[in-house]
């Protein structure tokens, strides 16, 4: 009866068994996700895992220049800014149709924000739009005829165009809205390299060229996104040949694929930041030299190069090298010093009380968080901190650090990924955004010279005057150490050999449009 | 019987609904809500009211349940802010890819467990049983999303014998065999420790059978082997191992959680785990709800295989 059984059942598997397809097809691209897609619906969606895939399917009316952060046209050709620095007025790109056959023009870029941003607009419900005020400047959007649109803002705001080139500037077809309704996030139509073409729940998500592309069709003929949850099996997925390309890769696996030749390993640092925030209103931290004593202290490269072996760099202060054009070159991070730690904290009165210390298990960006939590708590320990650890789950953590620390804590974990060098100093590092306004900067840092240049370097438009006023920024609060600076995420991604023309970007989205894959 | 099995059903009905208040109250007790999970590091105050208002989240917790149980009466179980699709649809596709994972873990496990527990039993201290108690042992000392792991690891990165994860290919397939290959590996691993269990009580009811007086007139009688065993022991052995068979398919299907996360199987565990990650109320509620009732069906089921094949039970 057993072997009968086994026989069976073995003879079942070997009739019924296809192939296993240890290839994928040429000329397909095979993506392995972190994660199901929320919605293709850009304006809906908050998540990078989303991101990675509607860059592909969508144009904004600008981009980042390849390898930067940089802003060039895309579905504008060109813009104006007003001297006030409150209009900007676009020429749009001539020719361009949506994947539904619609016309790209004036009247669709309206349509596109006034969605997101009037509640009386008729299609507003098919919302809601997460991320809609990255456009709470913007007052009035007019099309001055089909191929000129304005955006009048209510004050001027320099981080406007790089927002426009984020996701939730790109612009969706009006006549798929109008079709589909709260459902045009299943049926989404832009004006992108790739056409969606089908979306299987939980199983793959599939974009066909568009050879109509107005920036040239691309040479694949698909790509293939597949959520895959579990690290782990995304690795195995990886190894047996079932995907071209998988991002975030676990840095125990880096290496295995580094070794291997049948493998690229790509890295590249985004506009990612680590830090800990210091609760500034209450002892210790409340003095300078206490602050800088912890960014002494803590041994910020073994962090990186054991904890996170080697996928992140060292952070020098509260902006990210990706940011080049705002970044100060002439910072170097804290050095490793705990007798200067121990000294300055000395000066600081501090003499060992105890201080708690947020971590949180893990969420969006904060790599490893109880291992560096730990690793952190024992550096303070050796200069002479005594250091309590609370740990919490990400949206409870949230919940506990985003409307400030004091009275629960001295310090704690955090990091952000933005779009643009103003977000998150100007969120988290000015007077004015203290959580009891509604802002980020829970360790209730203030200096009126921060303030002012972050409030100023919104209202130049001229790159070159603003990365001044950035950079002058960066030194003060280095010196000023609201925070200490951590660590600045390398994204990683893995490919098979043959696959060509494969590229991250420092936006940490993942643009397709060039890739190719012969065999 | 049928009206036995009519009274069973409506008895459920107050623990389902019960079950759907007590969701709803530790959804609303854990802390972080939805709002702070979609905007992550953007969730200020101003920007989460906002979102709260649009998902309608800013109704009281009555309100919102009230509302809730309306719809679903209509058979409207609302729309996940994570997935922005139907519930009912995201837990009909999800859940019947659990059944159908978790209904063949079952078969397996049913009969790989019997057979291994009626030679256990039959070959009492022999080779045969010191062997199969040792692979049991290791069976339920098993984690299963390491043997999951490990089996991917040898079958399909090395050997490349079955796919990695997943329920169809990705490119052709979507017919029965390539469901069944995909099936193997996550269906196998899922019924290893149920089958375990099973192998270990069928032995036990088998030894005690075999011991009674009506198994000695029938030795005597001058029957097969064979017969007694199957037809006389096994048959009676069994009225004792269908509720163990019952109680495990309840475990089968909470242990698919991990086999579908390693997996990737699109079932509704690994979708649970998710939502609730997400704080996605009205996923978690419809996902409980369907499995809680699933759970009330098969112990129903198992009820009246018993009575079934137990006269006594009539």
């Amino acid at each position: 009866m057993k072997k009968l059984l086994a026989t069976a059942l073995a003879s079942a598997f070997v009739a019924f068994a296809p192939p296993v397809h240890a290839q994928t097809p040429p000329n397909v691209l095979v993506v392995g996700q972190i994660a199901e897609p929320k919605s293709l619906d850009p304006h809906a969606v908050t998540a990078v895992n989303d991101f990675r895939i509607l860059l592909n399917l969508y144009d904004g009316l600008v981009r980042y220049k390849d390898g930067t952060l940089e802003v060039e046209p895309s579905l504008a050709e060109s813009w104006t800014i007003s001297g006030d620095g409150k209009t900007y007025t676009f020429k749009l790109r001539e020719g361009v149709k949506f994947h539904d056959g619609s016309d790209f023009n004036a009247a669709a870029v309206k349509f596109n924000f006034d969605r997101m941003l009037k509640e009386d607009h008729p299609y507003h419900d098919t919302g809601p739009f997460p991320l809609a005020f990255f456009f709470s400047t913007v007052e009035e959007v007019i099309a001055e005829d089909p191929m000129t649109v304005t955006f009048k803002l209510s004050a001027p705001y320099a981080p406007f165009l790089s927002n426009l080139a984020y996701p939730t500037g790109l612009i969706v077809s009006p006549e798929a809205v109008r079709q589909h309704g709260a459902d045009f996030g299943r049926n989404p139509s832009g004006t992108g390299a790739y056409k969606f073409a089908e979306w299987d729940a939980n199983a793959k998500m599939v974009a066909v060229k568009n050879e109509a592309y107005w920036d040239g069709a691309p040479d694949l003929e698909a790509v293939i996104y597949r959520p895959i949850t579990d690290a782990n099996t995304r690795i195995a997925e990886m190894l047996s040949g079932g995907l071209d390309v998988m991002v975030e890769v676990p840095p125990d696996s880096l290496q295995q694929f580094k070794q291997d030749e049948n493998f690229s390993v790509l890295e590249q640092a985004g506009p990612h930041v680590w830090f800990l925030i210091l609760n500034t209103r209450e002892a210790p931290f409340d003095s300078k030299a206490a602050r800088q004593a912890a960014n002494y202290a803590i041994n910020k490269t073994a962090l990186v190069d054991n904890i996170l072996q080697g996928t992140a760099e060292v952070a020098a202060g509260p902006t990210p090298p990706a940011f080049a054009w705002a970044y100060n070159e002439t910072l170097e991070p804290y050095p490793y010093d705990p007798e200067k730690a121990k000294a300055l904290l000395a000066e600081a009165g501090y003499v060992g009380e105890e201080i708690t210390f947020f971590v949180t298990e893990g969420g969006s960006g904060m790599l490893d968080p109880v291992a560096m939590g730990t690793a952190i708590q024992a550096d303070l320990e050796a200069v002479g901190m005594n250091v309590k650890i609370e740990t919490y789950e990400w949206n409870t953590f949230l919940g506990k650090v985003n409307p400030g620390l004091e009275g629960q804590a001295a310090m704690a974990e955090m990091a952000w990924m933005t779009n643009d060098p103003d977000t998150l100093p100007f969120l988290a590092l000015r007077t004015e955004a203290m959580p009891e306004n509604g802002g980020f900067n829970s360790g209730y840092y203030s200096n009126p010279k921060v303030d002012e240049l972050l409030e100023k370097a919104r209202q130049v438009t001229d790159q070159s005057e603003r990365a001044a006023l950035y950079k002058e920024m960066q030194e003060i609060v280095q010196d000023d150490a609201p925070w200490v600076f951590v660590a600045n995420w390398k994204q990683n991604a893995v490919t098979k050999a043959s696959v060509e023309d494969f590229k991250l970007q420092p936006s940490f989205f993942l643009m397709l449009q060039d890739v190719k894959k012969p065999m | 019987m049928a009206g036995y099995i009519a009274k069973r059903l409506l008895a459920a009905i107050p623990v389902l609904f019960g079950l759907t208040i007590i969701v709803f109250l530790i959804m609303a007790m854990i802390p972080g809500d939805p709002a702070t999970a979609i905007l992550g590091s953007y969730a200020t105050p101003e920007n989460v009211a906002k979102l709260n208002k649009d998902l309608g989240l800013d109704k009281t917790l009555v309100e919102q349940y009230l509302i809730w149980i309306g719809n679903l009466f209509e058979g409207d179980l609302g729309r996940s802010y994570t997935l922005n699709r139907p519930v009912l649809d995201e837990v009909l596709e999800r859940f019947s890819a659990t059944l159908i994972l978790a209904g063949t873990a079952l078969v397996l496990c049913s009969i790989l467990g019997l057979i291994a527990g009626i030679i256990s039993a039959v070959r009492q201290y022999g080779w045969a049983d010191k062997a199969i108690t040792l692979l049991v042992l290791i069976g339920i000392s098993t984690p299963s999303f390491w043997l999951g792991l490990l089996l991917i690891l040898v079958f399909a990165v090395n050997l490349k014998l079955f796919p990695v994860s997943g329920m169809y290919a990705i490119y052709g397939g979507g017919d029965l065999p390539d469901l069944l290959h995909h099936l193997a590996l996550p269906a196998f691993t899922l019924s290893v420790v149920a089958t375990g269990v099973i192998a270990r009580l069928t032995r036990t009811a088998m030894l005690e059978v075999l011991r009674q007086d009506y198994i000695r007139t029938a030795r005597a009688k001058g029957l097969s082997e064979r017969k007694v065993i199957y037809k006389h022991a096994f048959k009676s052995a069994l009225v004792s191992i269908i509720p163990v068979i019952g109680i495990q398919a309840g475990f089968v299907i909470g242990g698919a959680v991990y086999i579908e996360t390693v997996f990737q199987w699109p079932g509704i565990g690994s979708m649970l785990v998710k939502a609730i990650s997400t704080r996605d109320l009205l996923l978690v509620q419809g996902g409980v709800l369907v499995v809680a009732a699933a759970y009330v069906l098969f112990n129903l089921l198992a009820d009246v295989v018993q009575t079934l094949l137990d006269p006594r039970l009539r």
